[in-house]
């Protein structure tokens, strides 16, 4: 797993890559709830994500509610076809908004 | 989480403290395709995940088949390593995979205490929270999920059986 934070405006984008399993959800948690803590909009660029298992999608709803209690933006940006499989099969996708690219979830206020 | 065997798997543990345990002698049906034994650490699931690949893409599964049996191994040695060892990085995990006709079984073995098999079912998913997934994810993805009941005092094992598609 590998990840990249960049900023666009007053949004962090958290680029996630590889798998993500039990060995590396905690550094994918740690890097979610940091950005979230810092009180700026947060979008995870999913495209390159080739596993996710129940560790991973757990920091993805931390990190999902922490926002939401701090009234700050929180998607889920291009999500591989083998991380919404996992999505679906939780029923998330329909929990998380998910946006197509960086541009449309910035154009959509997320 | 599926129906409960009453099939005895009775192995050798020799010895004490230090108990050399062998698993080959339990009778599993099935032709062997693959046995993995790792230590229950997280950094060893990538190689539990490429041998269910490597035994899936060898026995003529759909790229949808061997995803979905991937996950189910994965979140099941998960289960063992975060609740069966409870975190311990020295207990013992054997991944066992055999092809039963038209399906494949995995066979997942560990020697820790015997789990509640009661106590084991998913959260509604209505109930977004982290955590509490893997039981859910485990059932979705395979035909068959069963305990098989252990020899006394040496730990769990479960079975999983995907159909090949």
């Amino acid at each position: 797993m590998a990840y990249e934070v960049r900023s666009e405006g007053d949004t962090t984008i958290v680029a996630l890559s590889g798998d993500i399993d039990l060995e590396s959800s905690p550094q994918v948690r740690s890097v979610l709830l940091e950005s979230v803590g810092a009180k700026r909009g947060v979008l995870v660029e999913m495209s390159a994500v080739s596993y996710i298992d129940s560790s991973g999608v757990a920091s993805l709803v931390e990190a999902y509610q922490s926002a939401r209690r701090g009234r700050t933006l929180f998607a889920l940006v291009a999500v591989s076809e083998a991380a919404m499989r996992v999505l679906e099969l939780a029923r998330l996708d329909q929990v998380f908004a998910i946006h197509t690219s960086v541009t449309e979830a910035l154009a959509d206020g997320g | 989480m599926g129906t409960k065997s009453g099939k005895s798997n009775r192995g050798n543990v020799d010895g004490a403290g230090s108990p050399h345990r062998r698993w080959d002698d339990f009778p599993f049906s099935g032709t062997p395709i693959a046995q993995m034994r790792i230590a229950s650490r997280p950094e060893f699931l990538r190689l539990v995940r490429a041998m269910v690949t490597e035994a899936g893409d060898a026995n003529g599964c759909t790229g949808e088949c061997v995803s979905q049996m991937v996950m189910a191994v994965d979140e099941a040695c998960q289960n063992i390593i975060r609740h069966a060892y409870g975190g311990d990085p020295d207990g013992e995990i054997v991944v066992d995979i055999r092809r039963e006709d038209d399906c494949i079984s995995i066979h997942l073995l560990d020697f820790a205490a015997p789990v509640d098999v009661s106590t084991i079912k998913p959260r509604p998913l209505d109930d977004v929270k982290p955590g509490g997934l893997g039981t859910h994810f485990i059932q979705q993805c395979v035909d068959e999920c069963s305990f098989l009941t252990p020899p006394d005092g040496t730990g769990n094992c479960l079975r999983l059986v995907k159909r090949i598609t």
